[in-house]
């Protein structure tokens, strides 16, 4: 550049302090480092698992066992402390994008980690149930990262710009505008919009929630009512439809969103409870290994 | 008509309390006029239990009546108490309408009529003004109120505005918020609401058409009862129900009524305040003037002044002002031992900025400064640091570093750093002392002050500044003789945002030099402009075409609000001729810019989606901005998954509450801007500060420190509406506790409801809250660490714009 200033902050000042500015993802956090360290540790195993010969056959109880047993059981209590580290917010530097990335691909290494430490010997005991425990945790975080790799970007696009509270915000002040708008229209025509005044955006239940279908919603109700109603005055029936198609707009616009949020959140409501089931099945695994020792 | 008194005070706030508690205690004759029937009318009027804060905390108080941190209740208390013991002459209901006569034989005429004749006049009568009163009939009604402190006040109240400016609108919109569930009508004479933004005029009509306040136009009071607002419309009287009254029909500043008595001002402008001397004395002999109206808003200075300038009239010139303990300590580090009135002296007599400066101003800026010693060699500052405060040279000299094994020296009585005082940037080149020296250093607040205050100061400011500024863009090859003609007539030029310096295609060879503010550079490709680089103050352009004698290759203009020196191609090309070094630093740099430009336009043709993308993205960020940014948060939504961590751990880095809103703001092509601190150039925030608390820190932050009165002037000046007026919620039980027992209300800023419940009654202060940029936190900025997908960038705009990012985007 031609100025003398020099602006970049290549000279760090006394106090300049640990700054994270570069623009890269949780997934190609560092160039993929944890994707290779994760990557090598599952060879290394692989590979390891090949060419060590344990008599009679590999399995949890031989000494090769209890090396991948003891690894595995530390990282999922590692791997457990990422909620702790995502609230805790200390003053020394720490990524939470780096122990993200961490979590992802070692948390997917413990397939071939716990796997290998069965010598593929399952049964319908309470080890295998450890074992299952885990691969549907790690299924569970497997769709968590398709989620966050994919639906961050509609998230931003239904939104266009809006908050949550400016979304439920515009869907009240359309009901007071209905709400004044539907005075002139006979009973008959008055009901629906009552009750698609009376109706609470935030019901519908789980299924409707996660689906983004409203078929007994109150407000579509209403519109199709008095569209095809012939009621009423027909300049103040034609300002109300017009309302009601603006509501309507703006609550798919706000289930949409609730829809995209409440995908990118109903994993952890499986991982995280599943993720204590499996510390408790794994307690009760090495207690009883080590009980009929 | 009443005997004559030895003085007479004009308003009996804490400045005129003190003066006449003062004037008692020493047995002169007085009298204390007040315009209302009570003390301290402009405290009296804060809003129940509001808590007054006793700041600057390093200042002593020294008077006759007692002043705390406490209560509005408890504060009036004690002086209504410290009056009565002290035997002050107060004059209820006199509001002065004219001041006649001279010193000895002052007439002082209420709007009453009464007349009182005094020796000496102290005007302590701040600057709120006189607010104006409604005038139909029932219009002293103690429900009428003349501010509104805080709209949580109000709940389900029936409540009319009567006024149209911006307070009458913004005191609406602050009471018809939907939770308060009051009931809000807003009345104007005329037709439209001319007075207002478009802004506040739109957010009104807005909140009119969703049913939370009723909107009068061509309406006004008639009659005022209790419970009832009789109203005059276009078709008639109506009655409504009416609990309470904001009138804001604006007010009379107190300069004009000052200026009738006589008494001159430092300036014109707005911040101008009466010409004093040491004892307060004006222009007027006989009339001093304290307090808020002679710059001292804090109340501490005010009750201090008000003994002084007593003091003063009675005789006692021996009297120090409370501040001189202060002033000694800031000099004691000296090797020579002096008072602090020779120390003031010189100063003033040995540094050119000093010379118009008053004694009683010098002292407020001495306050407000560093003195130190300087060994021979020792680093004053280093290049590259940030730093806005002003040097100026007592004693000995300084030496700049302008190039590799380049030094120029700066002579005693001069001053340096004003670069960063100018642009806000970090500092240009290392200074170091060139023998033993004393350098004062003025904080860049006091000196804004000091150049608003003092003409000649300013002058020789700008002077310096353009001249250094020059010299240090051409790195050094130019001498002060060069630079003689530009700096004798410069050609400054200011531009609004968004305004074109220059087009592609014009003629002309003039060269600009970015003063303060930033450009962004344009080219038409294809019929579209290409955004190619951002330039930050301290820049040069419009060099191509002297070099080249070619049109304007490419378009410049405002990113923000900028001001740029304009020096004649003829001027340049001399430059160039002379100074060889010079040509071949101007030479290399269009040879790095056409390459740049070349580079864009090759891109262009084989990824031109690339490049589009690049530039839309740059208009984005100057359209919201960031072109005053110095480093401001972004948010990659493709990325974020709205888990708001980054503002639970802001909340949790402070004091429980969050200086950032992710959801709110622009977004353009997934690149959110949201609601939080960019750390502007040139803070908005910092231009009104009353206790002057909010700084640039070490790593550029722009922070607040303790001592926040709660005026709230900084959020008002923010036009990025990133400072919040809050109050710190209580303690939480820790997150463990939370984990294992949900105890508490977990990480982040906790509900509004929980801590609400935890206060009980107890209302805390609400003090201005913003992002300091995690200053003093070793991890830094916890909005960035922690963010669990990487969503979350801080960066300067010029990073963010640079090509290598465009390159990285290209692939």
């Amino acid at each position: 550049m031609a100025s003398l200033f020099k602006r970049g902050r290549t000279k760090a000042t006394q106090t300049e302090r640990v700054r994270e500015r570069k623009h890269e993802g949780f997934l190609r956090y560092a160039g993929f480092r944890w994707a290779k360290i994760s990557g090598g540790l599952c060879l290394l195993i692989i590979v390891s698992y090949a060419m060590v010969d344990v008599t009679p056959r590999h399995n949890g109880g031989s000494w090769y066992g209890y090396t991948l047993g003891t690894i595995g059981a530390a990282l999922i209590l590692w791997l457990t402390a990422l909620g702790y580290r995502k609230r805790k917010m200390t003053s020394t530097a720490w990524s939470l994008k780096a122990w993200t990335s961490a979590h992802v691909y070692l948390g997917l290494s413990l397939i071939v980690i716990g796997t290998w430490h069965t010598g593929f010997q399952l049964g319908w005991n309470v080890h295998t149930l450890a074992w299952a425990l885990m691969l549907l945790v790690i299924l569970s975080g497997l769709y968590g990262v398709i989620v966050y790799a994919t639906l961050p970007a509609a998230l931003s696009n239904n939104r266009d710009e809006m908050t949550q509270m400016q979304m439920l915000e515009a869907i009240r002040a359309f009901d007071r505008q209905l709400h004044s708008a539907a005075q002139p229209l006979t009973p008959a025509d008055t009901a629906p919009v009552l009750a698609a005044l009376d109706e609470d955006p935030f019901a519908g239940g789980i299924v409707a929630r996660l689906g983004g279908r409203y078929p007994n919603c109150a407000t579509a109700a209403a519109l199709r009512t008095l569209a095809a109603s012939l009621s009423s005055d027909a300049a103040a029936r034609e300002k109300v439809v017009g309302l009601l198609k603006q509501k309507v707009a703006a609550l798919a616009r706000l289930r949409a969103h609730l829809r995209l949020r409440a995908l990118l959140e109903i994993w952890l409501y499986v991982h995280v409870p599943l993720t204590f089931a499996l510390i408790a099945a794994l307690s009760a695994h090495i207690i009883s290994v080590f009980f009929y020792w | 008509m009443s005997e004559p008194v030895k003085v007479a005070i004009i308003g009996s706030g804490p400045a005129g309390l003190s003066a006449a508690s003062r004037a008692a205690q020493l047995g002169l004759s007085h009298i204390l006029l007040e315009k209302t029937d009570h003390l301290s009318d402009t405290i009296f009027k804060y809003q129940k239990g509001k808590r007054v804060l006793a700041t600057p905390e390093r200042l002593d108080l020294r008077s006759d009546c007692r002043f705390a941190e406490g209560a509005r209740e408890y504060i009036l208390g004690n002086w209504d108490e410290d009056a009565a013991n002290n035997k002050v002459q107060v004059a209820y209901h006199a509001e002065v309408a004219e001041v006649t006569g001279e010193k000895g034989a002052f007439a002082i005429r209420t709007a009453k009529g009464d007349i009182f004749h005094a020796e000496n006049i102290v005007l302590a009568i701040g600057t709120q003004g006189n607010p104006n009163r409604m005038r139909c009939e029932g219009a002293d009604l103690p429900h009428i109120i003349y501010q509104v402190d805080d709209p949580e006040d109000f709940k389900d109240k029936h409540i009319t505005v009567v006024g149209s400016g911006d307070a009458g609108i913004e005191n609406a919109l602050g009471v018809a918020e939907e939770a308060l569930e009051n009931t809000v009508t807003i009345l104007n004479r005329s037709k439209d609401f001319a007075r207002a933004k478009a802004k506040n005029v739109a957010d009104m009509t807005e909140a009119g058409e969703n049913g939370f306040m009723s909107i009068r136009t061509e309406t006004q009071p008639k009659l005022v009862e209790a419970g009832w607002l009789t109203l005059e419309t276009p078709t008639g009287e109506e009655k409504i129900e009416c609990d309470v009254i904001v009138a804001r029909l604006g007010s009379v500043a107190p300069r004009g009524f000052v200026e009738s008595m006589g008494i001159e001002f430092t300036g014109p402008d707005r911040e101008a305040f009466p010409k004093l001397s040491p004892t307060f004395e004006t222009t007027v002999p006989g009339l001093y003037v304290i307090g808020a109206l002679a710059g001292y808003p804090l109340i501490k200075h005010c009750m201090n002044q008000g003994y002084d300038v007593v003091e003063f009239i009675n005789g006692n010139q021996a009297l120090t002002p409370a501040d001189e303990k202060d002033l000694a300590a800031i000099f004691a580090g000296l090797p020579q031992q002096k008072s602090v009135s020779e120390w003031l002296d010189y100063l003033r007599t040995r540094i050119r900025i000093f010379a118009d400066v008053s004694p009683l101003q010098m002292r407020e800026f001495m306050l407000d400064s560093k003195v130190a010693f300087y060994g021979k060699g020792d680093v004053v500052f280093e290049k590259g640091e940030p730093g806005s405060s002003l040097f100026a040279i007592a004693d000995g000299h300084a030496v700049v570093e302008v190039g590799p094994d380049v030094t120029v020296p700066i002579e005693q009585g001069s001053i340096f750093g004003e670069v960063g005082l100018i642009s806000g940037r970090k500092r240009g080149a290392t200074i170091r002392a060139g023998e033993d020296a004393i350098f004062v250093e003025v904080s860049r607040t006091a000196a804004l002050k000091l150049m608003a205050a003092v003409p000649g100061a300013k002058r020789v400011i700008n002077r310096i500044s353009l001249e250094r500024q020059l010299l240090q863009i051409f790195k050094g090859g130019l001498t002060v003789e060069d630079l003689q003609p530009i700096v004798e007539d410069p050609a400054i030029e200011r531009f609004p945002a968004g305004k074109v310096v220059l087009a592609e295609g014009d003629a002309g060879d003039d060269v600009y030099v970015i003063r303060s503010g930033s450009m962004v550079v344009e080219k038409d490709i294809g019929g579209k402009p290409i955004f190619l680089r951002y330039l930050p103050a301290g820049s040069f352009f419009g060099e191509m075409a002297v070099l080249s004698g070619a049109p304007r290759n490419a378009t410049v203009k405002a990113a923000v609000a900028s001001e740029v020196i304009r020096l004649k191609g003829e001027q340049f090309k001399d430059m160039l001729a002379k100074r060889p070094q010079v040509r071949a630093a101007t030479e290399a740099a269009v040879a790095e810019r056409a390459a740049m430009n070349d580079f864009i336009e090759s891109r262009k043709a084989s990824y031109s989606s690339a490049v589009d993308l690049y530039s839309d993205t740059a208009t984005f960020i100057m359209k919201e901005g960031l072109g005053e940014a110095t480093d401001a948060l972004l948010i990659d939504e493709n990325l974020c998954v709205g888990c708001d961590n980054c503002e639970k751990a802001c909340a949790d880095s402070h004091e429980g509450l969050s200086r950032l809103d992710r959801e709110a703001g622009k977004t353009f092509a997934h690149l959110h801007v949201p609601t939080s601190c960019r750390h502007c150039e040139h803070p908005h925030c910092m231009a009104d500060c009353p206790p002057n608390v909010i700084h640039r820190g070490p790593d550029g932050e722009v922070f607040m420190e303790p001592g926040c009165i709660g005026c709230g002037n900084c959020m008002r000046n923010c036009p990025y509406g990133v400072i919040r007026m809050e109050a710190a919620p209580p303690e939480k039980p820790s997150l463990l506790r939370w984990l294992l027992t949900g105890f508490g209300p977990g990480p982040g800023e906790p509900s509004p409801k929980w801590t609400k419940k935890q206060l009980g009654d107890e209302k805390p202060k609400k003090i201005a809250v913003k992002c300091d940029m995690c200053k003093g936190i070793s991890g830094g900025p916890a909005c960035v660490r922690a963010c669990p997908t990487g969503a979350a960038i801080r960066v300067s705009p010029e990073e963010f714009l640079s090509i290598a990012r465009l390159e990285e985007d290209a692939g």
